[in-house]
Formats: structure tokens, C-alpha cells, sequence
């Protein structure tokens, strides 16, 4: 079973106050801490949970800039096998689409059965990387997936649907899935495999060793902006003794 | 204008919510622009789901086909490529939702049009498109150009366009269905219903919600504790249940359940739109998070910007002394 994996490393703005930079267009990013997506991690974990029931390979790959390759480094100490960075710096206006087919060039010249990328980046939340790439490569493709038991070439699939619900597919291999968090409790990385993984070559490849021409873009960021407030809620302000006394009061009015 | 194209979503037999904001939203476009909104429905069983959409919009095209009774994302996009090249609409509009999450990248890429997913907002001036759409975890939102193009394909995030009564009589055009056989490559099995646990967060009208704030397993027992106090129960957003630390039927939002108590108090919860979908009908929404930036912040009644382990324990005794 080879497996690719499509990752990428992502700022952590949940908890993090977030500026747009003076273009306009991006984030200030020197403020922020990065980490894997956090879908890609399960993504990662189910390619490691096929591997260690099949046997095979797993290649991770990323577009993105030189400091992602410590998140490759991560995947490779959690098990995964090789790992590629095509070169984020190389493109410019990178949306879905354009990153689709970037990983489309490299991708078809591989060998594999499945390709696992997680359902959604919480950076730029699109959810598309993974529909599109499948159908770049021609092969058929399941989202937001919370289960996969593969019998030779057939993955019984399920997706994950509103209120819980979940959808049984039966999808013919080679297929690409979008993997939603919770299908598995990723692992962490043993510090003895993060040493060896820092050892090990990861592969580079630039926008020379593709054909540049016909990567489109399909949309172009113009403007990054605060939403706008349309409700706020009344912030009770003081000590904790304070603030919980007032709480307590508006709690007891309401119940 | 070429027509704006609105694709019906049903499960079930039941046409979902998500189809009459996509409607409403797609009629307030035609007649901004002059343009025309056609519904296209795949089931099957059409009569079922028709009468509701006839009022909707002003041309409905129907493909009738036993294999449309459930979605599969490879049937819909081979009947839909023939339909789209046909028609050649201005505009296809299609749910952010597991059914058009599964569609819509897909579906674009084969027939090679501009598309984005997840718009909030869509302006349309002189044939050019553009977007708003959200990123980093709701704290800032966009504004998307598409590249230019005859036809588009965007899906639209739940609850932003509100569904609308209307009285046009749509013109209906039967088509026969492009495909009648289920890829071998994508079968639909069986639809598989979540486990009811012992607690039913939707029958309580006090539900305590936790989050990720709440950094580890063993302060579940604090939360309990709160809301016994309070006589509400413990519900939570997604990462508590793909940690395992509470079972899936305790998840609120877009995956999980929809709830409408009287009281909601979300501890630790950032307030991503997916959460807040089943849970902003609340009467009363109380949020406690330690970062004033919190989307949660712009949906609660009453906030307090504090780290929740300081407040709940307090809290917990002030509601217990008014109690006695
Ligand atoms: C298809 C799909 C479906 C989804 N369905 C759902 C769904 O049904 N329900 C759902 O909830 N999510 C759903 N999600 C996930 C959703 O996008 C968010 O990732 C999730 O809601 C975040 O949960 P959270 O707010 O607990 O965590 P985070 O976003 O990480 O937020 C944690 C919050 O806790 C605060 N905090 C941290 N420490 C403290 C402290 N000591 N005191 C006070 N506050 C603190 C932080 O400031 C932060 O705001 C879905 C995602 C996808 C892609």
C-alpha cells in the first residue's frame, strides 16, 4: 500500500490576535506560532495506520516555503518514509487551484494506491485541494472521511454528513480521500525519531522542474479586513469574584 | 445575463435548509442583473420535491433517476458536466456542505471554470464576480476576485442568506438523465445514524458547552460539577469528541447536534461557524474565553474575557449560595 500525503504547515491564530500586513492581502506572521493542519495530521496517522496493517510506503509532500520543512520532519518521524517540498517561493497567487496542480505535476509520475490530504486548511478554510487534485489525476475521490477499511483494491468509506450522520461508500482504489479530524488519535513523535528524521534528505523541487506554463490561479485575494460587527456581546468587566458575582445574577434572571 | 443555476440538495426524501438560502440568494442575483434562476433538481422521485421549489425559482430543470435517490459526488458530476455545457449558465450555486463540499471542486475543475468555496457574500459587477469568504479561524474575512469567465461555480456557507417566501411558477423541463448506473468506482451503501448515549443535550434547557480551552480530560470533572450546579448538561465542540474525551452525541454544530436551549454557556469554545450553527438560537448565549478576539464574543449575549479556571469554580459557588 503507498499511500501520498498531502500536508502543510499553518499559523495557530484559534487563540492568537491576527493583523493583515501592509499589503493589504496577507497576515503579519512574525507574531504567530505554525504547527501541521490540523486535519493533515489525521491524515498522516491513517496513512501510518494503513502502513503498519499493509506494509508500503508513505511520501508526504507540501507546497510550501523553506520553514515547512520541519513539518515534513515531523511526518517523517511519525512514519512516514519520503518526503517533497515543492517550493512554495517559486509561485505566486498559490490558491486552491493553482496548489492542485502543482501537486498534480509531481503526483502523476508516482507510484501509489491512495492519497490522503486533510478536509479542510484552517488558514484559508477553502476544502479544495483534495476534490481537485483527484480530478486532475482522474481518479475518484471521497471528502470529509471518518473511516477507511481497505479489501485489495475497495476502501469501505465512511463520510461524515450534518448532525453526525455518516455515509457507507464503497470507493474503488487508487482514490484520493479528505480526512475529517477524529478517524483516528494521532500519535506523537518520539524524540528519538525526531532526531533521526532531522538526519534524513528531503527532497526539493523547484518551479524549473515543472511546467510553469498553464498552472492557473482561478481567484486572487484583493482585500483582507476585520468582519464586520454586526452583534456584541456585553463584556462584564472586574475581579473574578466580579465579574462571576454579575454572571451569577444574569444567570439566575434567565433560568 | 445567462441564468444563475441553484443545485437542489436533498437527503432523505427531505430537501435540505441549505436549498431555499441558495435559492434566495440566487433570485436576489438574477434580479439585480437581469438575469434568469433555474433550479436543478436530481432525485428520484421529482413530484416529491417539486411542488416546494416551483414557487422558488423561474425555470426548474429535472433529471429523474433511481440512482439519484442519494448523493454521489461521481454521479451528480457526470450528469451535471453534460447539463452545465448545455446551459451554459453564468453562475452555478451549490451548498458548503458535505454534499457540495464532496462536488464542487471537482465538478469546476472538469469543466474548467474560476470557483471558490465557503462565500459568505457575492457581488457580481458588469459580468465580474467576486467573493467574500473567511479565513484563520473567522478573524478575518477576504474579499476574492474570480478570474473572468463566462460561467462560474461557488458554494455558499450556511445562514448567511436567509430563506424566502416567493410566488414565481417555474417552468418545468424534464431531461432525460445522462447516466443511469452507478460508477463502479463510488457506491453509495447505507446511510449509518449516530449512537444515542444517555444524555440528549438537545432535551435540556441548560447546556454548559466546552472546548479545547479546556486543555485536558481530567477538568471534564470540574465542568460536570458546574453544571450540575446549575442544573444544565455538559455539551462540547468537535476537538472533545475527536479527542474521545466525550461521546459524539455531546458534539453541537454542523456535524453534531443542533441545540435550542434557554441558557447556553460555552467555556473554552472559539466559536468557528460549524459551532456555531447548532447553537445560535439559544436564547441566552454566555461565552467565557480568555482572548477578547473570540468570533464567539460576536454571537454571546454576555461575555466574560477571563481564563475559565479562574471563573468556574467562583461561579460555581455564587450560583450554589443564590441557590440555598
Ligand atoms: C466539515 C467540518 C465540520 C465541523 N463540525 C463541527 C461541529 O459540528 N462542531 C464544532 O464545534 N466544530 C466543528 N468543526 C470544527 C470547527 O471548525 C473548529 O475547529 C472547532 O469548533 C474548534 O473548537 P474549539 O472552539 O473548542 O477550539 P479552538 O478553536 O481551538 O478554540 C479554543 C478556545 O479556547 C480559548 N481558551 C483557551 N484556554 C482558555 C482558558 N484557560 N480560559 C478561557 N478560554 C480559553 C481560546 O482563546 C480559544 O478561543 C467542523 C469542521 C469541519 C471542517
Amino acid at each position: 500500500m503507498n499511500i501520498i500525503v498531502c500536508i502543510k504547515r499553518v499559523p495557530q491564530t484559534a487563540e492568537a490576535e491576527v493583523r493583515v500586513d501592509s499589503s493589504g492581502k496577507d497576515i503579519e506572521k512574525d507574531r504567530l506560532t505554525f504547527d501541521t493542519n490540523e486535519s493533515d495530521t489525521y491524515a498522516l496517522e491513517e496513512a501510518v495506520l494503513q502502513k503498519e496493517k499493509f506494509g508500503g510506503s508513505i511520501t508526504v509532500i507540501t507546497v510550501g516555503d523553506e520553514d515547512s520543512e520541519e513539518t515534513l520532519r515531523i511526518a517523517l518521524a511519525k512514519g512516514a518514509d519520503e518526503a517533497i517540498r515543492i517550493k512554495a517561493e517559486n509561485f505566486d497567487e498559490l490558491d486552491g487551484f493553482k496548489t492542485a496542480q502543482i501537486l498534480q505535476s509531481i503526483i502523476k509520475n508516482m507510484d501509489y494506491d491512495a492519497i490522503f490530504t486533510g478536509c479542510m486548511a484552517t488558514d484559508d478554510a477553502y476544502s479544495q485541494i483534495g476534490p481537485t487534485l483527484a480530478e486532475l489525476l482522474g481518479i475518484p475521490h471521497a471528502s470529509l472521511v471518518t473511516k477507511i477499511e481497505i479489501n485489495d483494491d475497495i476502501a469501505q468509506t465512511h463520510r461524515e454528513l450534518e448532525g453526525g450522520l455518516l455515509e457507507h461508500l464503497e470507493i474503488k482504489l487508487p482514490a484520493l480521500f479528505t480526512i475529517q479530524t477524529g478517524i483516528n488519535v494521532p500519535r506523537y513523535a518520539s524524540l528519538i525519531a525526531i532526531r533521526r528524521a532531522a538526519r534524513k534528505e528531503l527532497k526539493h523541487i523547484g518551479a524549473d522542474e515543472l511546467a510553469k506554463d498553464g498552472l492557473n490561479s482561478n481567484s486572487f485575494i484583493e482585500e483582507l479586513f476585520h468582519p464586520p460587527i454586526t452583534k456584541i456581546a456585553e463584556i462584564l468587566t472586574g475581579s473574578p469574584d466580579e465579574t462571576s458575582q454579575k454572571l451569577a445574577e444574569i444567570i439566575k434572571e434567565k433560568i | 445575463m445567462n441564468d444563475i443555476f441553484v443545485l437542489i440538495e436533498h437527503r432523505q426524501g427531505v430537501i435540505r435548509d441549505i436549498t431555499f438560502e441558495l435559492l434566495a440568494c440566487g433570485r436576489d442575483l438574477a434580479n439585480k442583473n437581469n438575469a434568469k434562476l433555474t433550479a436543478v433538481i436530481l432525485a428520484d422521485n421529482f413530484e416529491k420535491i417539486i411542488d416546494k421549489i416551483k414557487t422558488q425559482a423561474h425555470k426548474i430543470i429535472a433529471v429523474e433517476n433511481p440512482i439519484f435517490k442519494e448523493f454521489n459526488a461521481e454521479s451528480y458530476q457526470i450528469a451535471l458536466v453534460e447539463i452545465i455545457k448545455k446551459e451554459n449558465p453564468f453562475l452555478t450555486l451549490i451548498g458548503h456542505t458535505a454534499f457540495g463540499m464532496d462536488l464542487c471542486s471537482s465538478l469546476a475543475t472538469e469543466l474548467k471554470l474560476p470557483f471558490t468555496t465557503d462565500c459568505l457574500d457575492i457581488k457580481i459587477d458588469d459580468e465580474k464576480l467576486s467573493v467574500t469568504r473567511q479565513m484563520y479561524d473567522g478573524k478575518l474575512n477576504s474579499k476574492v476576485v474570480l478570474k473572468e469567465s463566462p460561467s462560474y461555480m461557488l458554494t455558499l456557507r450556511a445562514g448567511c442568506f436567509p430563506a424566502e417566501d416567493s410566488s414565481l411558477d417555474a417552468e418545468i423541463e424534464k431531461i432525460d438523465s445522462p447516466i443511469s448506473v452507478e460508477p463502479d468506482y463510488r457506491k453509495f451503501i447505507e446511510y449509518i445514524e449516530i449512537v444515542a448515549g444517555e444524555v440528549d443535550i438537545t432535551q435540556s434547557d441548560i447546556v454548559i458547552g466546552v472546548g479545547r480551552g479546556i486543555k485536558e480530560k481530567d477538568n471534564l470533572p470540574m465542568i460536570e460539577e458546574f453544571a450540575d450546579a446549575i442544573g444544565g448538561v455538559v455539551g462540547c465542540s468537535r476537538p472533545i469528541v475527536d479527542a474521545e474525551w466525550l461521546p459524539k452525541d455531546r458534539q453541537i454544530g454542523s456535524s453534531g447536534k443542533t441545540i435550542k436551549p434557554k441558557l447556553y454557556i460555552a467555556l473554552g469554545i472559539s466559536g468557528a461557524f460549524q459551532h456555531i450553527m447548532g447553537m445560535k438560537t439559544a436564547d441566552t448565549i454566555i461565552a467565557i474565553n480568555k482572548d477578547p478576539n473570540a468570533p464567539i464574543f460576536n454571537e454571546a449575549d454576555y461575555g466574560i474575557v477571563d481564563d475559565l479556571f479562574k471563573i468556574i469554580p467562583v461561579l460555581k459557588n455564587k450560583i450554589l449560595e443564590m441557590k440555598a
